[in-house]
């Protein structure tokens, strides 16, 4: 696959490692958040047949997070964007 | 007389006359020919015996989707099972030699199953072999594996190299037949990149196999300049031999070409074979079509082959397969061999025409509405029975019969995306349709355009469509019509060949349909249809057409089975590249290495690294003397060991103090400059993902240690808390690992040792730079470094790091330097030893399970902090009251041995899963205290020391007597360290 | 009708007349007892042993295309039960148990075949986590066998003993561990409960739950609805998909693993053998071809198909630990969806849907335990409590922290 990164432009997939779902950048709370909220957070996972927002750490280039959007039945990649963009327009803080 | 079947013409080079064997016996053949167009020049039609029933085969194609023509090629350690005669280049002094046969070819006893096929037929095994239970496996089995399979390997490694290679371009074109070569110069002359890729060694497809003309010339008159003009461009790469084996995502397509397959062996510094990623912006597939044979009686013998295939052994070779040929079509392309090996001079028996309206032949007789109805010849083809019109029988002499079902487009790389045919009723034929892989279209015969002018037309308009530029004027070339009426059987056959290497007929596919097994996929796998090495190139098609007629279903309801690559089957050689032997992966070496070898290093593999184990010296001659030394003049006076490989983790910015407060478990805010902490990393799960130190240069600086197997984890962890969970914080992190030479300096004599290396103006007393104290120092006279205060081993210790390039000679100066010391470099094992020896966990510990209450530390898990994984860490499950705590295990026995992995039961009770209280994860002879020891978890652990138990590894068949400890065997106050 | 020496002859000496389907083809009633989605090994496997075992009756198996087309027709056919955490190990053992009496059970030949599976040992930390783990097999009442490099040599002389980047150190054997004809799987099963009374409808798509107040009262289909007490899926690979439509989110995530097969060879290889070091095991089917895999592409994805560096990571590995496989030919690669679940081990339980069934999260070690998966989803279904080999397989074990993580890799399924 080529994923086409924000900054380098198309890339092999092989430079990057995966990491699933990204809904892993919607920690919870540490406040607020109830177990039952850590324990969806920490094991459930969004798994469509079809475009699913997943996050891709470019190991073998430039070390980012991206957020990629691709068709888990086409493998066809939508978009991508930088995850801390992603992160920091959820406004996730510290 | 040699090469008696030699007709004029073709594309041979006469003059050049090549030697080769097959089984043993000489022959002579022509540059250009191929094993098989070679073999029938001499006469030779068997070339081969079937998977199951061991039938005597000749080649039933003249190409890649040959089933039958299978052979042993070359001798030795480059003996190559399975090799398609019919692809094979001869080369000067090529050996052959038939396979799956027993003693030879012509007599194979195995043919006995031929006599038992009422009782082989699909779907046998699955009914029998069943009694008495135990005979499967200890007769039937052993007999049935001894009998598969079909070529040997040569049980050697193989000596040839393999590359791999990426290439990218806007067009890749697959196939230079002459829609491909349209496609070609559409592209090229508009400029674009262009890689044009063929199987074959010669470029033109189909046009070799014919007497088409092209603009009134002979065709291969045109591809010969078509292919001059194209080598002479910057902006084409041509590639011959050269398979497109897959059509992987986003325009990626794997290219095996064969480089060296055509010469005795690979030239000097040349691979057999390279493996090419292309990455194409867009691709035509002009992969042609294959001929569809016919089913009928006895349709297997050698002799019998593809009518096109006798047309290209004829026109291309000059090769007939026999001096009298038959023909069997249900189409007029069928005409066209009879026309043209009677032009060259064979005899054609007849052409056995199933139309009633077949055209008449003016150099050969045509008999309408006729079929072949059986065919006689053992080892060979010698008559075929024809069922006249009228119902009267006639029998052909022939010695080859060019049979003809009408063509199947090329569809293969078309699926490779999960992508389905569709069925063009005019061609009774499945042609590309559906979701294309993106990128592809497809032309020529591929495309179901099978005429010439059709396919130099469609090649053209899909390269000028795909690139939006200019189409170039198409040559002038025959365009018949085609008529492709279904014929796929003769009503009555039952022992009429579908897959010819599997051995699956009518009748099995009848069968199959009685039992149930309906769908096409269920066909394939009871009756084996379609899974020989050519994956059902010429028989799926007939055998989902005859389930179609017995589920009373139309074809395309059928459907066909699934498209995988390769395209063709792909030697795992090339697959696997130069990653093999000691290449298989990079091997990292420390800065010191070669001082290491020099002292006598034994190395050992972690992960991709190479550490020093342990170094032997003279007179030592078991590795327990080597390391026992070393743990001890360590402890007794001062030892060095190479800790390059641990991860080393530059933090910096203003929020790298609360970065680090996110990512341990334990406290960082608060860490002072210039001292190091212990630090715990949990996975978001709450399981100990790693530990380390980091040390506090800065107030905006860290220096993070990771163990070596972690190095990678970790960093990617980090990026991950930093981009993702905390993207406003103002932070930074880099991997050093490779910047820095590091150093372990333990023992008692450490502090002395470095006194003698570190610059005056650097206080490293004890007060001056106290346990886990750290800084940037110089050495030597002015070289930077950096030194923490830290002790894996128990010891007075120190670790010193200097940028890479000075790793060597700060190792070689320690060395000097020590020698009033006596002090010793130790390697992993003394590491291990002593890290054991002082209760320290590391991998065998940090094993993805155990959670910090199991380490023993607990309470380092901050309350009044986040940290990752601090809220899943107080899980019920994983803080049980009887939850498996660290603890220390020493034999009651001194002499005994305690093994790594064992489990640990009370001292009294059963033995078994249901009463396992723990296990062993690390175990070593500890020379300090005489005795091998252990750590390990133990449910409830800590509250169990002096307790006696045993100490079970059936698997290593040992039990011992144990005592539980703590983990802390040798000074367990901690007085070394501060010393 | 049951399968004899004396059939056979009689059927091939009579021109094959007799043979009858080996399964009906029913239409869907209206209602059943028990509705089990999905015709894969572990659904007709469930199916037979609800059957036969636990005397259920009015059953039916909805396969949305043909039976046996899921996993249990695409994986690479190995059995085993060598596994080393509580949770597991009794259940992988008695699975392997099973084997041992399938074919007598079902009356069905799935060549059967205990040639033994071999893990070689590259690394002492690897050995004493095998000794770990052969202890745990053996205390569990399976066989285990810990083998120095040279043992190891006597029995695969051609492996790299004298050129590998990580030298062969040793290895954990279960000889008992073996091959299964896979495909043979599905259908014994699939015969035998129909022979027990089992509907088998194929081509028959679940496009929902019909789902009131909290309980589940049948599926929608493209055969219309079927009604039923219980509705039990067991259709790994898609289980996300499927329980998507009962607005269920999983703790899995699906993913694509590869397999391979080389064209067929005399034999090379007696036994399974998997590399420890690289990314490969490989044992030789009955046919003769090689049959071998290695990592999963690690993306999620339904596609059925993978890409070329997971290809070559494998071939990579084969070519390292044996390097007589250059001039083999790989003949077909293929892809199957895997349930990969957070902590790698499976989920064989109720929902919280009353009525609603789940058996999945097999990852990729799906084939080898069908026929305790069956058995287990069976008492579950039949009892409404967990088979003693299968307590561990909870839903609510990562809420409580009780994972099953054999490999230790976490909430991470594509690391499992």
């Amino acid at each position: 696959m080529i994923i086409n990164h924000p900054l380098l432009g198309p890339r092999d997939s092989a430079e990057f490692v995966y990491l699933g779902d990204a809904s892993l950048l919607n920690r919870p709370d540490p406040e607020t958040a109830s177990p039952k909220d850590w324990h969806d957070y920490g094991y459930l996972r969004d798994n469509p047949a079809g475009d699913l927002r997943e996050l891709w750490f470019h190991e073998g280039g430039d070390r980012s997070m991206l957020v990629v959007t691709r068709n888990t039945l086409t493998h066809d990649i939508t978009s991508v964007a930088l995850a801390r963009d992603v992160a920091l327009k959820l406004g996730a803080a510290l | 007389m040699t090469q008696i079947n030699r007709l004029a013409g073709g594309q041979i080079d006469r003059h050049t006359t090549l030697n080769f064997t097959f089984d043993g016996k000489k022959y002579q053949g022509h540059a250009g020919d191929t094993l098989a167009s070679a073999l029938l020049a001499n006469n030779v039609r068997l070339m081969g015996r079937s998977f199951k029933y061991h039938r005597p085969r000749g080649p039933l194609t003249a190409g890649s989707e040959e089933p039958n023509a299978l052979v042993e090629l070359r001798s030795g350690a480059r003996q190559e099972p399975n090799t398609r005669a019919t692809t094979a280049e001869l080369f000067d002094g090529l050996q052959a030699r038939s396979q799956n046969r027993f003693p030879s070819l012509k007599f194979d006893a195995m043919a006995i199953n031929d006599r038992f096929s009422n009782f082989l037929t699909a779907g046998f095994y699955y009914k029998t072999f069943m009694w008495p239970a135990a005979f499967w496996e200890k007769i039937y089995e052993p007999i049935i594996r001894k009998a598969a399979g079909l070529g040997s390997l040569s049980m050697q490694e193989d000596p040839d190299q393999y590359d791999k290679g990426f290439r990218h371009c806007d067009v890749l074109i697959i196939g230079a037949g002459p829609s491909g070569l349209m496609a070609a110069l559409t592209a090229a002359r508009a400029g674009k990149e262009v890689i044009l890729a063929d199987e074959d060694f010669t470029f033109g497809g189909r046009l070799n196999s014919e007497t088409h003309a092209i603009n009134d010339n002979v065709a291969t008159d045109w591809v010969a300049s078509s292919i001059a003009e194209l080598a002479s461009l910057p902006n084409v790469r041509l590639m011959p031999r050269t398979t497109i084996i897959g059509a992987f995502d986003h325009g990626i397509y794997g290219a095996v070409e064969r480089i060296s397959d055509h010469l005795p062996i690979p030239p000097a510094d040349k691979p057999r074979q390279i493996l090419w990623r292309i990455y194409a912006s867009r691709a035509i597939l002009c992969a042609g079509a294959t001929e569809r044979p016919i089913a009928f009686e006895n349709n297997d013998r050698p002799g019998i082959m593809l009518a096109g295939a006798l047309r290209t052994y004829a026109n291309r070779y000059g090769t007939t397969a026999a001096k009298r040929v038959a023909i069997f079509t249900n189409n007029d392309d069928g005409h066209r061999t009879a026309s043209d090996l009677a032009t060259k001079g064979v005899h054609i028996a007849a052409v056995v025409d199933t139309r009633p309206d077949a055209p008449s032949g003016h150099n050969y007789e045509v008999l309408k509405g006729a079929q072949i109805v059986n065919t006689m010849g053992r080892l060979g083809l010698t008559f075929a029975e024809v069922l006249q019109a009228d119902g009267s029988t006639r029998m052909l002499e022939c010695g080859a019969l060019g049979v003809s079902g009408g063509w199947n487009p090329n569809v293969h790389l078309t699926c490779h995306q999960r992508g389905r045919p569709t069925w063009n009723g005019d061609l009774a034929a499945f042609v590309p349709g559906g979701t294309l892989p993106p990128g592809m279209t497809v032309a020529g015969a591929a495309m179901g355009d099978f005429s010439t002018h059709a396919a130099l037309t469609s090649g053209t308009q899909a390269a000028a469509t795909a690139l939006g530029v200019k189409a170039v004027n198409v040559p002038l070339a025959e365009d018949a019509p085609i008529r492709q009426t279904p014929f796929w059987y003769v009503e009555g056959a039952s022992r009429a060949w579908l897959d010819q290497q599997n051995d699956v007929t009518v009748k099995d596919v009848k069968l199959s349909h009685q039992e149930g097994f309906r769908s096409v996929e269920h066909l394939k796998r009871y009756t084996t249809l379609g899974m020989a090495t050519d994956q059902g190139k010429t028989s799926n098609m007939g055998g989902l057409a005859i389930m179609a007629e017995l589920a009373g279903k139309s074809i395309p309801e059928v459907g066909t089975t699934i498209f995988r690559p390769p395209y063709t089957a792909t030697a795992i050689g090339v697959m696997g590249g130069r990653m093999r032997g000691k290449d298989f992966h990079p091997t990292r070496l420390t800065p010191s290495h070669d001082w290491a070898k020099e002292r006598g290093a034994v190395f050992v593999e972690v992960g991709n690294w190479l550490r020093a184990q342990w170094f032997p010296i003279a007179g030592e001659t078991h590795w327990r003397e080597s390391v026992d030394r070393e743990v001890t003049a360590t402890r007794a006076s001062v030892g060095v060991c190479d800790c390059t490989t641990l991860g080393k983790i530059d933090v910096q910015g203003v929020d790298a103090a609360t970065f680090l407060n996110k990512i341990y478990c334990n406290g960082f805010a608060k860490l002072a400059v210039g001292k190091v902490r212990y630090g715990l990393m949990l996975r978001e799960d709450g399981i100990a993902m790693d530990d380390g130190t980091a040390g506090r240069m800065a107030d905006d600086h860290f220096i993070v240690t990771t163990t070596t197997a972690n190095a990678a984890r970790v960093y990617q962890h980090m990026e991950f808390v930093r981009q993702c969970l905390m993207p406003d914080a103002d932070v930074q992190v880099i991997s050093t690992t490779e910047a820095w030479a590091q150093y372990a300096v333990a023992g008692p004599n450490s502090r002395k040792l470095l006194q003698k290396i570190v610059d005056p103006e650097f206080d490293i007393t004890n007060e001056g730079f106290p346990f886990m104290a750290c800084g940037n120092i110089t050495v030597c006279g002015g070289l930077r470094a950096r030194l923490f205060r830290i002790s894996f081993s128990g010891e007075l210790a120190f670790e010193i790091a200097v940028p890479s390039r000075y790793g060597d000679a700060l190792m070689r100066r320690l060395m000097s330097e020590g020698e009033e010391f006596d002090v010793t470099p130790y390697g992993t094992e003394a590491l291990g030893v002593m890290r054991i020896e002082k209760g320290h966990a590391a991998g065998n510990e940090l094993n993805g399970t155990t959670t910090a209450l199991n380490l023993g530390m607990g309470r380092m898990v901050s309350k009044v902090k986040d940290s990752i994984g601090s809220k899943l860490s107080e899980r019920a499950g994983l803080n049980e009251p009887d939850a498996l705590m660290q603890v220390g295990i020493k034999p009651l026995d001194a002499e005994q041995k305690v093994t790594a992995g064992g489990h640990l039961m009370n001292e009294d009770g059963p033995v078994d899963a249901a009463h396992d209280q723990g296990y062993v994860t690390s175990a070593a002879f500890s020379p300090t205290m005489g005795s091998m020891i252990g750590l390990g978890f133990l449910k409830d652990g800590s509250n169990r020391t002096g307790e006696k138990m045993r100490l079970v590894s059936p698997v290593t068949d040992l039990t011992i007597e144990v005592e539980i400890v703590s983990a802390h065997f040798v000074d367990p106050e901690g007085e070394r360290v501060r010393a | 009708m049951r399968y004899s020496g004396f059939k056979v002859i009689k059927e091939a000496l009579t021109g094959h007349k007799g043979w009858k389907p080996a399964w009906r083809d029913p239409e869907p009633r209206p209602h059943y007892d028990i509705i089990i989605i999905g015709g894969g090994g572990h659904g007709l496997a469930t199916a037979h042993y609800l059957a036969k075992v636990y005397g259920q009756k009015n059953i039916a198996v909805i396969e949305k295309g043909w039976i046996g087309g899921g996993n249990v027709g695409r994986n690479t056919t190995i059995i085993r039960s060598n596994y080393m955490l509580d949770g597991n190990e009794p259940f992988y053992e008695f699975s392997l148990k099973l084997w041992e009496g399938l074919e007598q059970d079902l009356n069905y030949n799935a060549m059967i075949s205990q040639r033994g599976i071999m893990n070689l040992i590259h690394s002492d930390a690897q050995r004493d986590a095998f000794i770990r783990r052969g202890n745990a097999m053996m205390l569990n009442g399976a066989d285990a066998e810990l083998l120095d490099a040279a043992q190891i040599r006597k029995e695969y002389p051609f492996l790299n003993f004298d050129d590998a980047r990580f030298p062969i150190k040793g290895g954990l054997a279960q000889r008992r561990g073996g091959t299964v004809r896979h495909d043979a799987v599905a259908w014994g099963f699939a015969r035998s409960a129909d022979s027990h009374g089992v509907d088998i409808i194929q081509n028959c798509e679940v496009t929902g739950f019909r789902i009131e107040n909290g309980k589940c009262l049948g599926i929608e289909t493209s055969k219309g609805f079927i009604g039923a007490n219980k509705v039990a899926s067991a259709v790994a690979g898609s289980s996300g998909r499927l329980m998507a439509k009962a607005n269920m989110r999983l703790p899995i995530e699906s993913h694509v693993l590869q397999a391979f097969v080389s064209e067929g060879l005399k034999p090379v290889l007696p036994g399974v053998i998997t590399f420890g070091a690289g990314h490969f095991y490989v044992s030789q089917s009955d046919k003769g071809g090689l049959v071998f895999g290695g990592d999963i592409d690690g993306y999620n994805s339904y596609a059925q198909r993978g890409n070329l560096p997971v290809v070559e990571d494998v071939c990579e590995g084969g070519m390292a630990i044996m390097p007589i496989i250059g001039r083999a030919r790989l003949l077909r690669m293929w892809g199957g969806i895997m349930d990969m679940s957070m902590d790698g081990s499976p989920i064989i339980d109720e929902t919280h849907i009353e009525g609603l069934y789940f058996n999945g999260g097999w990852c990729y070690g799906g084939f080898k335990a069908t026929p305790a998966s069956g058995y287990a989803y069976a008492h579950l279904l039949a009892k409404g409590t967990p088979h003693e080999t299968a307590t561990a397989y909870r839903f609510n074990r990562f809420e409580t922290g009780h994972m099953i993580d054999e490999k230790g890799m976490g909430n991470q399924p594509n690391l499992h």
